[in-house]
C-alpha cells in the first residue's frame, strides 16, 4: 500500500547525493559534516533519575496538600430545582411547561446554609445531559454577526441553519446556541431570623471574559438605539423578547449582554455549570452570605425534562486556584507520593544492581 | 518486472511498426542495396533527439498532478480532502487541503525546475554540431538531425553523438582509441577495430562510395554486448559478410582519443542508444524497516477503520432516542432530516474517518524521505571514508537503504580487488619444474640471459631450453595488453627518459600487466602491436615478430585465453594461459606433475597462479580453427554459445609449458575489518573465482579462518571419492554434534566451510525427485548456518548471485550485503539486499551498479558499524515516534466522541489539527533522525559487538511497536481524562486575576481542547528530548524552538480577531487558559504523569537488563567527558581519543 511512495521513483531518475557532483573533492572536515558537533550527552540512569524523583515528590506533595486544603476551604452549596420529584416545589412548573405560555411559572425553593460564606460568592446555574458540545450545536453560530457586522446581521451564515431565518426574516442572534439560551431567572432571598425576606443583590456584570465583551461581541452599527440597529431582524424562535430587550442597561444589552456571552461559550462536556451572578462582599464585618435560611425564587422558563436534563444552582466561594477542585490536589499528592516511592525503589535497585553493572563493564 | 522492455513494446506498437523484427538492417549512407539482395525496406527509427525531460509546457500540469497523486500519501490526502469537500465533515477541507496544496506545489515547482534544466541540457546536446558525410562532402549539422544510416565523421576528443559502427580510422591499422569514462568510469583507453574491408576508406569520397548494409540486433542495454553483421556490396561480386561485435561499436558518450579522425555509421540513435537505455532505473530495493513500517501502517489503518465503525455504531445506538438525536435546542436542517438513514450513517462513517485520519502519519513518509535523502549526505561527507590515492570518498547511489546497513547478517565479499589490493606483482614462474625468480635482476637492467635468471633447479637441457623460450614468448604474446607510449604524456617526462623509449602497459586485467612486466624483467620485452604483428625484444636484443591471427578472449566461464600467432618462421602456434583447472585437463604432454606441485605450493602461499601451455598447429589445423571461429563469429544468434564451442574445440591437446605466480597483497586493514564484522555477528562469506588453495590462503591471511578453525571441505575432490549425499550428511553430522556439545562449552570450535563452484551447482541442481534436491539445499544451509566463515571458490559470476539468493530465501530471511569491485560481482551486488561497490582497478561497473560505493574494503567497517548502526537507530525511532505521537494526538479525539454525543466534534481547533504534524512536532524528530548519536563513533568502532543490539530489526519488532502504541494510548488517556476531571468534577475556572480583577470566568470546549493540545505538544516533545542522547546546539535550538513556536503561534492565533475567517472560536482562549493557575498546575502535572512510565521503564531496563549499547553508554561518558559547551560552533575534531 503506502510503500509505493517514493519521490525518486516517480521522478524517473535517481537522486545521487554526493555522487558524481563532488567527485575528486575531499569532504570538508567540519564538525557538522563529520558528525562530531560538541554535545551534551545525558543518560537516564537510576543514579541521575533518583534525585529528580525525590525532588518531584518533594515539590508535588506540598503543592498537592496546599491545593487540597485550599479546595476544602472553598464553600460550595448546590441545589437541584429541576422539579422531577412530586415533592419538589418546581414540579408543577416543570410539568406544565409550554413554549407559548405568556404567564411565567415561578417556584420558590427554601434552603439553609450551615456555614457562612465569607468572601465573594459566585452563583452558577448547572445543566446536565445538555450537549452543548454537539458538533451541530457548536458550529451553529455566526461570529461575524455577533461582532456587529451589518451584512451578517441581515444574512446570517449558513451554519446557523435551521435557526437562520424565521419566515424570511433573519434571526438575530442566529443559530442553535443563541436560540437555546438559558432563560430561567434566579433570585435569592435571605430569611432573617425574625422572618423578613431580604433580597440579596446579584451582580450581573463581570461574569463574561473581558475580551469577549469588549472585542469579540459587538452590537451592530454603532447605533446607540439598539431597536433601530436590529431593525429588520427577528428574535430567535424560543426567545420571549428580542435581543435588544435583554437588559435595560445599554452597556449590557444586545449582543454584549453578559448572560448571553456566557451562554455562547459552549461547554466542553454535557454536564456543565455557567456563571450566573456574583454576590459581592459588602464589608469586612459581615459575611457575604451568613448562615441561616434562604429562598431561591425561580422563574421557570427553561425546559429540560424532554432530554432528561437537570438544572441546578450552585453557590460557591473561590480561592486563588479557582473553584472547588479536590481532584487537582489529590492528583498532585498521588503523583508526588508515587514519585517518592519510585525514588525509593530505584534507590534500592540502584544499590543492588547498579554498582554491579558499573564495575563489570569497564572495558579492558 | 522489466519495465523498459514493456515500454519498448508498447511504444513500438503504439507507433504502428508492424514490421517489428528482431534485428534491424541499416543502409549505410541510405543507399539501397543492389537488386537481388533483400528487398529494401525503409525502416523508421527515432531520430537522434535525446529527450530526458518528462514534461512539455502543455502536459506539465495534468501529467505532474497525475504522477504526484500516484503516491499513496498524496492520494490519501486527496481522498480525505475530497470527502471533506463533498460531505459535511467536522474539520474544514483546509486542514488537509492546505498541506496537500503545499506539498503538491512545492514538488511541482521542484520538478518543473528540474525538468526545465533537463530541457536545457537536452537542447544543448541535441543542438551540438556533428559532421556528416553527404554525397562525398562533410556537412555540419545538428546532433538531433542525425538518422540511422548516416555516416558520421568524428575528430579527436569529440564525443560520439550516437552508437556508431566504426568504418575506418585515420590510423593505418583501422583501430581507434576510445575512453568510456563517462559511461562506466574506466579511464583506460580501449581499442576499437574497423572491419578490414572498410578500413581503407580514408576520405569522405571514399566513404561515400561504400555500399553496404549492416544487420544488427535491436538495441539492448548491455554495454559490452553487440552482435551484428556487415554486408559489403561490390560491383559484380557477391556481398561480403563480416561479423561485427562489441569491438566495432562506438558508444554514445564515449570520447575519441589518440586518433585523428574516424568515419563511422550510425546504427542506434536517440533513445535507442545503449547509454540512454542504461539510464533506466534499477529495480527498487526495499529495506526491512520499510517493510515493518508498512506492516505498522496496516495495523493503524485497521485501528482507524475500527474506530470509525465503533463510533458510527455507537452514535446510532445512542441516537435511538429522539431526545438524544434531536433535542429541542438542536434541530437538524430540513435537508438533513430528509436524507435516508443509510446515507446518513455512511456520511457519518466518512466524517469519523476524516476526524481520525491523522492517526495515519502521512507526514511520516515525507519525513522519512527527507531523513533518508539528507542523511545520506553524511556518508558522502565522511572524511574517514575518503581515499587520498583515489581522490574519492564514499558514494551513495540510493538513499533508500541507509538503515539496512545496520541490519546486515551476511556479508558476501569478492576476493580479488576487494579483500586484496588487486595490485599484482609477478613473483615467480616455473618452467617444467624449474623456478625463475626475477628479483635477482637489478635496476630493471636487461642483463644477459644466463646470469639474469636465478635458477633453483639446475641442469637445463636443450629440450628444456626450448621450452623456456617458448614459455617466455607465450607470456609475451598471450595477452590483450596495450602499450601506451610515452609521447602522449607531457614532453618533460620524455626528456627524463632520454633515448630509451619508455612505455607502459595498460590492460583491463592487472594480472596481465604484472605478467608482461615480469617477462620484461626476465628479458623478454613486449614492444607493440603493429600491423597485426606483435613485436618482442628477446634476451639477445633482437626483435622477433609474430603475426597475431586470432585472440580467443578471456572469459570467466572458460577461465583461460589463447592467441594464435604465426611466427616469422611460418609456424602456427596457439598459446594459452589460464587457471590450472582449465588447463590441466587439456594437456597431453609436458611435466604436469612437477608443475602441478609447484602450482599447489604457490597457491597455498596465497599467490595467484596461471598455467601456460601451447599447441603447435599445422596449416590444416589452423585453417579448420579459422573456419570454426569465423563461423561462430558470423552467427547472429547464439553467437556466444557457438564461440564457446569453437574455443572448446580449438583449445585442446596442449603441451604444458609452466606456471606463473603473481602476488596480490591484502588490502590494508582487511583482516581487522573482517574480524570486526565477525564480532558484530555477521557471517562473512568469500565468493571468488580463484582456486581453492589461493583463496584459502587469503582467508587465513585476512583472519576469516583462524588457526583454530576447523575446515570443512565440500569440493569436487571430495565428492569424487564419496557421493555428494554422503559428504553432506557427514558434514552436517559433524556440525550438529558440535552444536549439541557446545551447549556446555560455548564456541569451542568454529567451523569454516570451503565449497567450490562445481559442487555448489550440484547441491543446488534441481533434481527430478524434488524432495531430494530440497533436502540437499536444506542440509547445505544448515551446515552454513553453523559455520562462522564460508569460502566459495571457483565461482562463476552467476553462481555468486545464486548463493546470495539462496541465503536470502532461507527461512530466516537474513539481510545480505554483497561487496565487490569487478564486473563479475555485479550480479551479486544487484541480488543482495545491499550492494556495495569498491571503486577498484577493474573499472567502475561494480560501483555503478551498487547502492553504495566505497574506495576501500576497510571502509566497510565504518559504513556498517557506525553509519549503519546510526541510521537504523535513527529511523527506528523516527518510525515509532511518529506512530506514537499520532496516537497521542488522535486518541483524545476518539475519547471525546463519547462525551459529545458521537457528533464528530473535533477536540482541537482547525489550526492545531493542521499544524500539529507540519510544524509543532515535525522538526525535532527530523533533526533527531539526522544527528542522533546514542554512543560515540569511537565506541561503535572499538566495540563491534554493539552491532548485535540492533540486529534482526530489533527496534521495530512487534513488542516494541506495541510498547510505543500502549505508551501513546496511556498518554492520550492521561491528557484526556486529566482535563476531563478538571472540567467535570468541579468548575474549571479561573479568577482571572492576571487579566482583570476578580472576575470568574468560564472555560468552554475550545479551552478544553487547547489544554489537551498544549499538554500533548509538550509531552511528545519532551518524550523525544528524553530519547535524545546527543544534545548539540542544534537539538537545543530545534526542541526548545519548536515549543516556543507553539506558544507564540497560539498567542498570535488567539490574539486577534482574524479577518476573513468565519469563526473566532480561539479568540483569547490560549491567553485565558494561561492566566489561570489551575491550568498551569494541571499542565505540569499531566506532562509529568505522561512521561513517568517511560522514564521508569527506561531506568529499570537499563539497571536490570542493560543491553550492550547501554553499558557502553554508561561507561563512556565518564571517560570521554565532552565539555557541555552547547553553543560552541567551532570545529572540534581535535578531541583526544582514549
Amino acid at each position: 500500500m503506502a510503500s509505493s511512495y517514493n519521490a525518486k521513483e516517480e521522478d524517473g531518475h535517481v537522486a545521487v547525493p554526493g555522487g558524481g557532483t563532488i567527485q575528486n573533492k575531499k569532504p570538508d572536515n567540519t564538525a557538522f559534516k563529520q558528525q562530531r558537533l560538541p554535545a551534551w550527552q545525558p543518560i537516564l540512569t537510576a543514579g541521575t533519575v533518583l534525585p529528580a524523583f525525590f525532588v518531584i515528590g518533594l515539590i508535588f506533595i506540598p503543592i498537592g496538600i496546599g491545593l487540597y486544603v485550599t479546595s476544602n476551604n472553598i464553600k460550595e452549596f448546590e441545589i437541584d430545582y429541576t422539579g422531577t420529584d412530586m415533592s419538589s416545589p418546581c414540579f408543577n412548573c416543570s410539568q406544565s411547561f409550554s413554549w407559548n405560555s405568556t404567564r411565567p411559572c415561578t417556584c420558590a425553593l427554601p434552603f439553609s446554609l450551615e456555614q457562612p460564606f465569607e468572601s465573594n460568592v459566585f452563583m452558577y446555574y448547572g445543566l446536565s445531559n445538555f450537549y452543548q458540545n454537539h458538533r451541530r450545536y457548536v458550529k451553529s453560530r455566526d461570529d461575524s454577526q455577533l461582532n456587529g457586522d451589518t451584512t451578517s446581521l441581515m444574512n446570517p451564515s449558513k451554519e446557523c441553519e435551521p435557526y437562520a431565518r424565521n419566515e424570511k426574516m433573519p434571526i438575530a442572534p442566529c443559530g442553535a446556541i443563541a436560540n437555546s439560551m438559558f432563560n430561567d431567572t434566579l433570585d435569592l432571598y435571605y430569611i432573617d431570623p425574625n422572618g423578613t425576606r431580604i433580597q440579596i443583590p446579584l451582580m450581573k456584570k463581570g461574569i463574561a471574559w473581558w475580551t469577549d465583551k469588549h472585542v469579540k461581541f459587538r452590537n451592530p452599527g454603532g447605533n446607540p438605539n439598539l431597536t433601530s440597529a436590529f431593525q429588520g431582524t427577528t428574535k430567535p424562535i424560543n426567545w420571549r423578547k428580542p435581543v435588544y430587550e435583554l437588559d435595560t442597561d445599554a452597556e449590557n444589552n444586545g449582543f454584549i449582554n453578559e448572560d448571553f456571552i456566557v451562554w455562547m461559550r459552549t461547554a466542553a462536556l454535557p454536564t456543565f455549570r455557567k456563571l450566573y451572578r456574583i454576590i459581592q462582599k459588602k464589608n469586612n464585618m459581615t459575611p457575604t452570605l451568613p448562615r441561616g435560611n434562604y429562598t431561591l425564587e425561580v422563574t421557570y422558563n427553561y425546559p429540560v425534562r424532554s432530554f432528561e436534563g437537570r438544572k441546578r444552582v450552585i453557590l460557591s466561594t473561590i480561592s486563588w486556584m479557582g473553584g472547588k477542585n479536590p481532584f487537582l490536589g489529590i492528583a498532585y499528592i498521588t503523583v508526588g507520593s508515587v514519585c517518592f516511592f519510585l525514588g525509593v525503589v530505584l534507590l534500592i535497585i540502584h544499590h543492588k544492581y547498579g554498582s554491579r553493572n558499573n564495575t563489570a563493564d569497564i572495558p579492558n | 518486472m522489466d519495465f523498459s522492455v514493456l515500454r519498448n513494446l508498447i511504444s513500438r506498437y503504439c507507433a504502428g511498426e508492424e514490421y517489428w523484427v528482431d534485428s534491424r538492417t541499416v543502409y549505410i549512407g541510405h543507399k539501397e542495396p543492389p537488386l537481388g539482395a533483400d528487398a529494401y525496406i525503409p525502416q523508421r527509427y527515432p531520430d537522434n533527439r535525446i529527450v530526458s525531460s518528462k514534461y512539455t509546457l502543455w502536459n506539465f500540469i495534468p501529467k505532474n498532478l497525475f504522477e504526484q497523486f500516484r503516491r499513496i500519501a498524496n492520494f490519501y490526502f486527496l481522498l480525505i480532502f475530497l470527502v471533506q469537500l463533498i460531505i459535511d465533515t467536522p474539520t474544514s477541507p483546509v486542514t488537509s487541503g492546505l498541506p496537500l496544496f503545499f506539498v503538491i506545489t512545492v514538488t511541482a515547482i521542484k520538478q518543473g525546475y528540474e525538468d526545465w534544466l533537463r530541457h536545457k541540457a537536452d537542447r544543448s546536446i541535441n543542438e551540438c554540431p556533428v559532421d556528416v558525410v553527404q554525397e562525398g562532402t562533410v556537412v555540419r549539422t545538428q546532433s538531433h538531425k542525425l538518422r540511422v544510416g548516416d555516416v558520421v565523421m568524428a575528430r579527436e576528443d569529440e564525443t560520439f553523438p550516437c552508437d556508431l559502427i566504426l568504418l575506418s580510422s585515420s590510423r593505418d591499422d583501422g583501430t581507434c582509441y576510445v575512453t568510456t569514462t563517462s559511461l562506466d568510469g574506466e579511464s583506460s583507453h580501449k581499442t576499437y577495430y574497423a572491419v578490414p574491408d572498410t578500413m581503407a576508406f580514408k576520405t569522405e569520397q571514399e566513404v561515400d562510395s561504400l555500399h553496404a548494409t549492416i544487420e544488427c540486433e535491436q538495441p539492448q542495454p548491455d554495454l559490452y554486448k553487440f552482435v551484428g553483421r556487415i554486408n559489403i556490396y561490390k560491383e559484380s561480386e557477391d556481398p561480403i559478410a563480416r561479423p561485427l561485435g562489441a569491438e566495432n561499436l562506438l558508444l554514445r558518450g564515449a570520447t575519441l582519443k589518440n586518433t585523428e579522425r574516424i568515419y563511422a555509421v550510425a546504427i542506434y540513435t536517440g533513445m535507442d542508444t545503449k547509454m540512454t537505455l542504461n539510464y533506466q532505473s534499477k529495480s527498487q530495493k526495499r529495506s526491512a524497516v520499510e517493510k515493518s513500517m508498512n506492516a505498522f501502517l496496516i495495523v493503524y489503518l485497521c485501528i482507524l477503520i475500527s474506530k470509525a465503525v465503533i463510533n458510527t455504531v455507537l452514535k446510532y445506538a445512542w441516537q435511538w432516542s429522539p431526545d438524544h438525536d434531536e433535542p429541542w435546542y438542536n434541530h437538524r436542517t430540513e435537508i438533513d432530516r430528509e436524507r435516508h438513514v443509510v446515507i446518513r450513517a455512511f456520511t457519518d462513517f466518512l466524517a469519523f474517518m476524516v476526524l481520525f485520519n491523522y492517526i495515519i502519519p502521512v507526514s511520516m513518509y515525507v519525513t522519512v524521505e527527507m531523513q533518508k535523502f539528507l542523511g545520506s549526505y553524511f556518508i558522502a561527507w565522511d572524511k574517514d571514508m575518503y581515499d587520498e590515492e583515489l581522490g574519492e570518498g564514499a558514494q551513495v547511489n540510493t538513499s533508500d537503504l541507509n538503515e539496512e546497513l545496520g541490519q546486515v547478517e551476511y556479508v558476501f565479499t569478492d576476493k580479488t580487488g576487494t579483500l586484496t589490493e588487486n595490485n599484482m606483482e609477478f613473483i615467480e614462474c616455473c618452467v617444467d619444474g624449474h623456478v625463475y625468480i626475477p628479483h635477482a635482476i637489478c635496476n630493471g637492467q636487461i642483463l644477459s640471459a644466463a646470469s639474469s635468471i636465478d635458477m633453483i633447479d639446475s641442469s637445463p637441457g636443450g629440450y628444456h631450453r626450448e621450452h623456456e623460450e617458448l614459455f617466455f614468448r607465450a607470456l609475451c604474446l598471450c595477452h590483450t595488453v596495450q602499450v601506451k607510449e610515452e609521447e602522449t604524456v607531457d614532453s618533460i617526462k620524455r626528456g627524463i627518459h632520454q633515448g630509451k623509449p619508455t612505455s607502459f602497459y595498460i590492460s583491463s586485467s592487472p594480472d596481465e600487466v604484472a605478467l608482461v612486466e615480469g617477462m620484461k624483467r626476465l628479458g623478454y620485452t613486449y614492444l607493440r602491436l603493429k600491423d597485426r604483428h606483435m613485436e618482442i625484444l628477446n634476451k639477445d636484443d633482437e626483435i622477433e615478430r609474430f603475426e597475431l591471427l586470432h585472440v580467443l578472449n578471456f572469459d570467466s566461464v572458460r577461465r583461460r585465453m589463447s592467441v594464435i600467432v604465426k611466427s616469422s618462421a611460418g609456424e602456427y602456434l596457439l598459446f594459452c594461459k589460464g587457471a590450472d583447472s582449465s588447463i590441466f585437463p587439456r594437456v597431453v604432454s609436458g611435466k604436469v606433475g612437477q608443475v602441478r606441485a609447484r602450482v599447489e605450493q604457490n597457491a597455498l602461499e596465497g599467490l595467484r597462479t596461471l598455467c601456460v601451455a601451447y599447441r603447435s598447429l599445422s596449416l590444416v589445423d589452423y585453417e579448420e580453427a579459422c573456419h570454426q571461429l569465423s563461423d561462430a563469429k558470423l552467427a547472429l544468434q547464439d553467437r556466444e554459445q557457438r564461440l564457446a564451442q569453437a574455443y572448446d574445440l580449438i583449445e585442446r591437446d596442449f603441451t604444458l609449458l609452466g606456471a606463473t605466480a603473481v602476488e596480490d597483497r591484502l588490502q590494508e586493514k582487511a583482516a581487522d575489518t573482517i574480524e570486526s564484522l565477525h564480532k558484530a555477528g555477521m557471517k562473512v562469506w568469500v565468493l571468488t573465482g580463484d582456486k581453492m588453495e589461493t583463496a584459502a590462503a587469503t582467508c587465513y591471511a585476512s583472519k576469516l579462518f583462524r588457526r583454530s578453525t576447523q575446515i570443512l571441505e565440500l569440493t569436487k575432490k571430495r565428492t569424487k571419492e564419496q557421493s555428494l549425499h554422503d559428504v553432506l550428511f557427514d558434514l552436517s553430522r559433524t556440525v550438529l554434534r558440535q552444536r549439541s556439545l557446545s551447549g556446555l562449552s560455548v564456541d569451542c570450535h568454529d567451523y569454516g566451510l570451503i565449497i567450490d563452484g562445481a559442487t555448489l551447482s550440484e547441491v543446488l541442481k534441481p533434481s527430478p525427485e524434488s524432495s531430494g534436491s530440497g533436502n540437499y539445499r536444506e542440509i547445505f544451509l544448515e551446515i552454513c548456518r553453523n559455520c562462522s566463515a564460508v569460502l566459495c571458490c571457483r565461482m562463476a559470476p552467476l553462481q555468486k548471485a545464486q548463493i546470495v539468493k539462496l541465503i536470502k530465501a532461507s527461512k530466516e530471511h537474513p539481510i545480505t550485503l554483497a561487496i565487490g569491485d569487478g564486473a563479475n560481482d555485479v550480479s551479486m551486488i544487484l541480488e543482495a539486499h545491499v550492494g556495495i561497490g569498491i571503486m577498484g582497478k577493474e573499472g567502475r561497473q561494480a560501483a555503478r551498479n551498487s547502492d553504495y560505493a566505497i574506495p576501500k574494503f576497510k571502509h566497510l567497517k565504518k559504513m556498517l558499524l557506525v553509519h549503519g548502526h546510526f541510521y537504523y537507530i535513527r529511523i527506528a525511532e523516527l518510525v515509532q515516534y511518529f506512530f506514537y505521537k499520532n496516537v497521542c494526538f488522535i486518541f483524545p479525539q476518539f475519547l471525546y466522541q463519547f462525551f459529545c454525543g458521537f457528533s464528530q466534534q473535533p477536540l482541537y481547533d482547525t489550526a492545531y489539527l493542521t499544524l500539529y504534524n507540519i510544524s509543532f512536532t515535525s522538526l525535532p524528530i527530523l533533526l533527531y533522525s539526522l544527528i542522533e548519536k546514542h554512543v560515540s563513533i569511537e565506541t561503535l568502532k572499538r566495540d563491534p559487538t554493539l552491532y548485535r543490539d540492533v540486529a534482526k530489526n530489533s527496534l521495530l519488532r512487534w513488542p516494541v511497536f506495541l510498547y510505543w502504541t500502549c505508551l501513546g494510548l496511556f498518554d492520550a488517556c492521561i491528557f484526556f481524562f486529566g482535563a476531563y476531571f478538571l472540567f467535570d468534577n468541579t468548575t474549571f475556572t479561573s479568577n482571572g486575576q492576571l487579566m482583570t480583577t476578580n472576575t470568574q470566568m468560564m472555560f468552554g470546549n475550545w479551552t478544553f481542547g487547547t489544554l489537551v493540545f498544549t499538554v500533548l505538544v509538550f509531552t511528545v516533545t519532551f518524550k523525544l528530548a528524553l530519547d535524545t542522547h546527543h544534545w548539540t546546539w542544534i537539538n537545543h535550538f530545534v526542541i526548545w524552538g519548536s515549543l516556543l513556536f507553539y506558544v507564540i503561534f497560539s498567542l498570535l492565533w488567539g490574539g486577534i480577531i482574524w479577518p476573513f475567517l468565519n469563526y473566532q472560536r480561539m479568540y483569547y482562549v490560549f491567553m485565558q487558559m494561561l492566566s489561570s493557575g489551575p491550568a498551569w498546575l494541571s499542565i505540569i502535572l499531566l506532562i509529568t504523569v505522561s512521561l513517568l512510565p517511560d522514564v521508569v521503564k527506561k531506568v529499570l531496563c537499563r539497571t536490570l537488563w542493560p543491553t550492550a549499547t547501554e553499558r557502553a553508554q554508561s561507561t563512556c561518558p565518564c571517560l570521554t567527558v565532552e565539555p557541555s559547551t552547547i553553543f560552541v560552533l567551532s570545529q572540534s575534531d581535535s578531541r583526544l581519543s582514549f
